[in-house]
């Protein structure tokens, strides 16, 4: 048997040619397609989910920032610059991002848009943090996102363009108390992601200072697509109201198959059903008489709407979702920015959003507040016949 | 033959590589000349290198199929984060309670699954570890998918170096003991082994506490440099990666795990500028390596100065 | 009671599912001891080819199915062909790992190709019409799935028991060397085995698309594996014990999502898996032959 001796210099050597291959890989700078900006070329970094479990909403996301890039730049650019895009797949998972982050940074950007989901925001910010770069979330909902809740302190470089979840939760259980009288409710969502879990608390909180009773919780994960079992549950409980914070494509067949067993009464959920997928899975049958809070409405008649759903279809052939349309606002808040700043410096980049005052997105007339977060009328839609109907509108 | 004087000039020659490899990275790290892009490589290179040596001692050494090193990883990463910021502790506690629950859910897990030859062995491994990550999930405590974030960015190069070393030598030294040797006749033929006398059933468990520990450890120093901890991280995908660098290394080779920790480290990063076509190169870069060399680029060799020796054309 | 029906409605079209998938699982780990990991994905393949065949080509439903079946044969020939019969006299684990990669492979080739999101299956493909027996809301999709797999696994017990191919998958299971000595080639079988398990995981995959109403890439990981679970819940290489395991794992889902807590449906599930493991590691069905020295 050989040595311990002789195992221990084994393992030196391995490290002399970790030293190696990381000196090696210093020779090479993170290679890009897009190297450091050219006279006239601002870099933009998209720090999105491209694989993994939510690979299919950074994707639109990223559809919607690039739809946004391409326009700005047909239209002259920013500052007489074009926009350059450095598109990156962060894996869905958080040191995936951090590590991204840090490669668009050694790309020189002036701003990174994205990821999308919360925690994945959180491994990117300590790096753009500590560079001075702002960030934009298109979708990230966690109220910790922008500010740091141990001291309360907004972080510098966060912004978001979405609701916070505290807010949805909230709208729809004052919606069901006050508007539809409700008093008793289920909650039906998605214990695995953060954001439905939010709206889900929230709802619980307000709908229960209203007065109302919460008859159970119940719960699914992502992907799956069969709940007739809980749903028989739910039936038996008889609540006069359902509430299902998820994602369209777990909630679409939700509702199918509860309006299937008979489940008449109205349900509620939140802009994660924003998409042409709840009226092809669901049919516009089972969706009548349900309800959700979102930035906007897709079928919105707003000119700005409509000349972005068809500006998008043209290019990519399919319906944008909420996270198109968000991802699409990124990109326009970060170049009303850009525009208010005069000059494409991200510390000044950072200060400029702090102060945007009613940007006009397709998701809504926006205000950026103190805790970074967009303060914009929610909007609560109905399904009806398929269509999408604006119920209410509610200024915050 | 070797004297007493050339085995200490030998050791302190060793002692010295490694302090000296160490001041140089972290000369780097300090004067920032390596970038923040390198250190994080860096990182998450010394924590592959740490779970994939932890896994080879369960999966190569013992020839135990263990699918579920992710859920040890979740467990240290848990407690360190938790005693870290909800307690106060200091972090050298957080990387020893990790080590400390990380063990014990290996033990708790080994002792009974251990029983099972093979594939079931695989599967419930595979099954133990998603129960961890769903259980994580739905523990309003740790916050459920959420997960904790704002960890305080605490793990340096130097804790780092020192978890790799560590682990290193208490993997090889191991291996090199009596103990070790009973472990390898566990994974040659288990009913010979047990014929001869080796309770083949506490050296089975024996190796799984320990490379429990050490994921357990690995997790510990993951969370406090990634700032955030959540189920998710921890799932099937994640030890499906510990495996693949074991396998492509070599099973039963500590040098292969490292080579094979760095390689994959580097491969995925190199391929970041190509988001679309990412995942599809490293599968045929999985499926080819595979077919060509399945043993695994050691194979179950070790590096030593024999093999070197033979390399170079040694004097003797 | 009648909520109990019910939820043995559902899972018995959940199981039967699973069934076809685990299936395939078996038979192949049966023939040559091999967890092929990528077959949630030539599932999900299969969902695929059933959708273009529907809003493409225009065909109903049984054609679709037939079509993702065949092209699936197809597929798992090519897959054992390049990816797994180099490695047959390697490691176990070397085969495993390159499942994997076939697994991440056929994952992100139809991302790259189709894009991430969910197609969703036209109604012209299957209209739903809900039978109501005694209050029990039976709809065809349930009747539509359960019916075809049976009928699938009938036709397979057949092939199994009766026929020539199947003799030989058989002998090869037991032992390859005879076998080979009989005379039996055992590249073709194994190819034959292969065909066979993908053809029925792709009807399983455009079941899924039915039922469901949508299909997306990622969609074969979970199944998948549940099915792999099933699969051993019934005694790994063992068909019937594969039928058995599909159903018990569709029922036992069903039922902890209806009576227990649906929070923890997946980690009971889990955990009743290795309950079994402990208990009888070798499977409902299986024989435990003991190992010889």
């Amino acid at each position: 048997m050989l040595s311990q001796k002789r195992r221990k210099i084994a393992i030196l050597i391995m490290m002399v040619f970790m030293l190696g291959i990381i000196a090696g890989c210093g020779q090479k700078a993170p290679t890009t397609e897009q190297p450091a900006p050219a006279a006239g070329a601002i870099n933009v970094g998209i720090n999105v989910e491209l694989s993994g479990g939510v690979a299919s909403y950074g994707t639109n996301a990223k559809d919607g920032a690039i739809l946004a890039i391409e326009q700005i730049n047909a239209a002259g650019g920013v500052l007489g610059k074009q926009l350059n895009p450095i598109v990156r797949d962060c894996k869905s998972i958080a040191d995936e991002a951090m590590s991204v982050s840090a490669a668009l940074v050694g790309d020189k950007i002036v701003a990174q848009i994205g990821p999308l989901v919360s925690g994945n925001v959180a491994g990117s910010t300590p790096i753009v943090t500590e560079n001075k770069i702002p960030l934009i979330a298109p979708a990230a909902t966690a109220a910790n996102v922008t500010v740091d809740e141990k001291t309360g302190v907004t972080r510098d470089y966060i912004f978001r363009v979405c609701f916070i979840d505290p807010f949805q939760g909230t709208l729809m259980a004052q919606f069901a108390a006050d508007n539809l009288k409700v008093k008793t409710a289920v909650v039906y969502g998605d214990t695995s992601s953060d954001y439905a879990k939010g709206l889900a608390e929230y709802f619980k909180k307000t709908f229960t200072e209203k007065g109302g009773t919460i008859l159970a919780t119940e719960g699914f994960v992502k992907d799956d697509r069969d709940f007739r079992a809980t749903l028989t549950r739910i039936k038996g409980l008889n609540p006069e109201f359902i509430y299902v914070p998820g994602y369209y494509q777990e909630v679409a067949p939700l509702i199918a198959q509860a309006r299937d067993q008979g489940i008449t009464v109205p349900m509620g959920g939140g802009d994660g059903w924003d998409s042409p997928d709840m009226v092809t899975v669901a049919k516009a049958a089972a969706l009548n008489k349900t309800y959700f809070t979102n930035h906007y409405s897709s079928q919105d008649t707003d000119p700005k709407v409509v000349a972005f759903v068809q500006a998008y279809k043209a290019k990519y052939n399919k319906e944008p979702d909420a996270f198109a349309a968000l991802g699409y606002d990124s990109v326009q808040l970060m170049v009303q920015g850009l525009k208010d700043a005069q000059v494409a410096d991200s510390v000044k980049l950072a200060e400029a959003l702090a102060k945007i005052k009613n940007f006009d997105g397709i998701t809504g007339k926006m205000s950026i507040d103190a805790n970074h977060n967009p303060v914009k009328a929610g909007v609560i839609i109905e399904f009806k016949d398929g269509k999408q109907v604006m119920n209410s509108r509610i200024q915050p | 033959m070797q004297t007493k004087k050339i085995k200490w000039t030998r050791f302190l020659l060793e002692t010295a590589l490694l302090v000296v490899l160490f001041s140089l990275v972290q000369y780097g790290i300090s004067t920032r000349m390596l970038s923040q892009y390198y250190q994080i490589n860096l990182t998450s290179m010394c924590i592959n290198i740490i779970l994939a040596v932890s896994l080879n001692l369960i999966n190569g050494f013992t020839g135990q199929l263990s699918l579920g090193h992710a859920g040890f990883m979740a467990v240290g990463a848990y407690t360190a984060v938790i005693m870290t910021t909800k307690m106060d502790y200091p972090l050298l506690a957080g990387l020893v309670g990790a080590f400390l629950a990380a063990s014990a859910a290996g033990f708790v897990i080994g002792v009974p699954t251990l029983r099972l030859k093979g594939d079931y062995l695989a599967i419930a491994t595979l099954a133990l570890g998603e129960i961890i990550r769903v259980t994580l999930q739905n523990i309003d405590y740790v916050n459920g998918p959420a997960g904790i974030s704002g960890i305080p960015k605490l793990t340096t190069w130097a804790w780092l170096y020192g978890a790799v070393v560590l682990t290193i030598l208490v993997v090889v030294n191991l291996i090199n003991s009596s103990y070790g040797r009973a472990i390898i006749s566990v994974r040659e033929d288990e009913i010979a082994a047990e014929l001869m006398g080796i309770n083949t059933t506490k050296y089975k468990v024996m190796a799984f506490v320990i490379g429990a520990g050490f994921a357990g450890l690995a997790g510990a120093l993951y969370g406090h440099y990634f700032y955030i901890i959540k189920p998710e991280t921890f799932n099937f995908m994640k030890s499906f990666d510990i495996l693949v660098m074991v396998v492509l290394g070599g099973l039963g080779s500590t040098t292969g795990a490292v080579i094979a920790a760095i390689f994959i480290t580097v491969l995925t990063a190199a391929l970041q500028p190509f988001p679309e076509i990412r995942m599809i190169l490293y599968a045929l870069i999985l499926i080819i390596v595979m077919i060509y060399r399945p043993q695994g680029l050691m194979g179950n060799k070790e590096l030593s100065r024999q093999t070197l020796g033979r390399i170079w054309g040694a004097r003797r | 009671m009648q909520e109990l029906i019910q939820q043995l409605v559902n899972g018995l079209s959940l199981g039967a599912i699973y069934a076809l998938i685990a299936l395939g699982y078996t038979m192949v780990y049966g023939i040559i001891k091999l967890i092929n990991f990528a077959h949630g994905d030539v599932m999900m393949v299969g969902g695929f080819v059933g959708f273009f065949s529907v809003t493409l080509l225009g065909t109903n439903i049984a054609v679709a199915m037939l079509l993702a079946m065949a092209i699936c044969a197809l597929l798992g020939i090519i897959i054992e062909k390049v990816a797994y019969r180099p490695l047959r006299n390697s490691s176990r684990i070397a085969s495993l790992i390159t499942a994997i990669g076939v697994s991440l492979l056929l994952e992100y080739l139809t991302i790259f190709l189709i894009g991430p999101n969910q197609k969703v299956f036209p109604e012209t493909a299957f209209t739903v019409k809900a039978y109501n027996i005694g209050g029990l809301s039976i709809l065809n999709k349930d009747v539509f799935v359960f019916v075809s797999a049976v009928i699938l696994m009938l036709v397979l017990q057949y092939i199994i028991k009766y026929t020539k191919t199947g003799k030989a998958m058989r002998a090869v299971s037991l032992d390859n060397e005879a076998a080979i000595l009989m005379g039996i080639s055992v590249d073709k079988t194994i190819s034959m085995t292969f065909a066979i398990g993908s053809a029925l995981a792709a009807a399983a995959g455009v079941m899924v698309g039915v039922y469901y109403s949508t299909i997306n890439p990622l969609m074969g990981i979970v199944p998948g594996l549940k099915a792999f679970v099933a699969a051993v819940l019934g005694g790994i290489g063992i068909i019937p014990g594969a039928m058995v395991g599909g159903f018990v794992m569709g029922l036992l889902e069903t039922m902890v999502s209806g009576y227990g807590n649906s929070l923890y449906r997946d980690a009971v599930s889990f955990g009743v898996l290795i309950l079994i493991l402990l208990v009888k590691p070798t499977g409902l069905f299986g024989k435990d032959t003991g190992e010889k020295v």
